[in-house]
């Protein structure tokens, strides 16, 4: 089985590097692009039967820092 | 007394560290992070700056998974000090020994280069010999040196003088200017800026040098 943790900065902290990208995609022309937030992506390839509630473990203690990031899990 | 530096790959920080400390007269141990005990009557332990890991997830976040942090941390427990510089700081704040974290530069520069240092607080033994508003030229080097606690961790930190310095011209952004923090013990000290990187006249500064000193001195009469 798979799962993928989507981690991303939490609403309120300031995300510098999208901020960047915003103001690239600004300069290139695209109008209309109000906000940019950066996170990132991992994929987990698990034992069968791994449960979502030992993820979110694996989330807590590593994948994402709960100061400042959240995250979400799908489970595929 | 006894200081134990630890050895992560990717530090870089960890022999001028070393040099700081042996230079006050501390009898200093390197300790590789397979290590799972530190050495015996370790009075202080330093977890030096660098790139543990290659930063690789996050700085300092697979650093404080590894067995010699266990050994750390049951000092700090113990009542010990810990003393995390540059990276070290990014890697107690990723423990858990220190709260808040520390986020890309607001420039998104890394910035390598001297700059004035505010003293916050004389109350511990990183800064005792220093008056509170003495303002210090130590080097920062680094790409992720923003610090940001929640609001209640911030009162808290302020309420409680543990605010060790402050940047006296703010350049990575962080919250209330923090360059460094104290535990609520004030045993633990984690700071971006280099004390280590000025402590001796080659450096072309020795502002950091009395931090080692007196932090000896300090820790001998303990």
């Amino acid at each position: 089985m798979k799962a993928r943790v989507h981690v991303m900065l939490k609403d309120g902290v300031l995300d510098p590097q999208g901020e960047a990208v915003r103001h690239a995609l600004g300069a290139m022309g695209f109008e209309g692009v109000a906000g940019v937030r950066q996170g990132k992506v991992i994929e987990l390839d698990l034992k069968d039967g791994t449960s979502e509630a030992e993820v979110a473990d694996m989330c807590e203690r590593l994948l994402a820092n709960t100061v400042i990031e959240s995250y979400r899990i799908e489970i595929a | 007394m006894r200081a134990a530096v630890i050895v992560f790959p990717g530090s870089n920080c960890d022999r001028d560290l070393a040099v700081a400390f042996r230079a006050a007269g501390i009898e200093t141990t390197m300790v590789w992070h397979k290590d799972t005990g530190l050495p015996e009557g370790t009075d202080i332990v330093g977890v030096p700056g660098g790139f543990s890991y290659g930063d690789y997830l996050r700085c300092g976040a697979i650093a404080a998974t590894s067995p010699v942090i266990a050994a750390v941390r049951a000092h700090a427990e113990r009542g010990g000090y810990v003393m995390g510089i540059c990276n070290g700081f990014q890697i107690l704040t990723e423990t858990g020994l220190l709260p808040g974290a520390l986020l890309r530069n607001a420039g998104l520069k890394y910035i390598c280069r001297t700059v004035p240092l505010v003293v916050g607080t004389s109350d511990s033994v990183y800064t005792r010999a220093y008056n509170a508003g003495d303002v210090l030229q130590i080097p920062i080097a680094h790409h992720d040196g923003n610090y940001i606690a929640d609001p209640d961790t911030l009162n808290r930190l302020q309420a409680e003088d543990r605010i060790a310095f402050t940047y006296g011209d703010n350049p990575n952004g962080s919250v209330h200017d923090i360059a460094g923090i104290l535990s609520d013990n004030r045993r633990i000290l984690g700071m971006m800026p280099h004390p280590e990187r000025a402590a001796d006249p080659a450096h072309g500064g020795t502002d950091g040098q009395r931090l080692f000193a007196h932090l000896a001195e300090a820790l001998t009469a303990a």
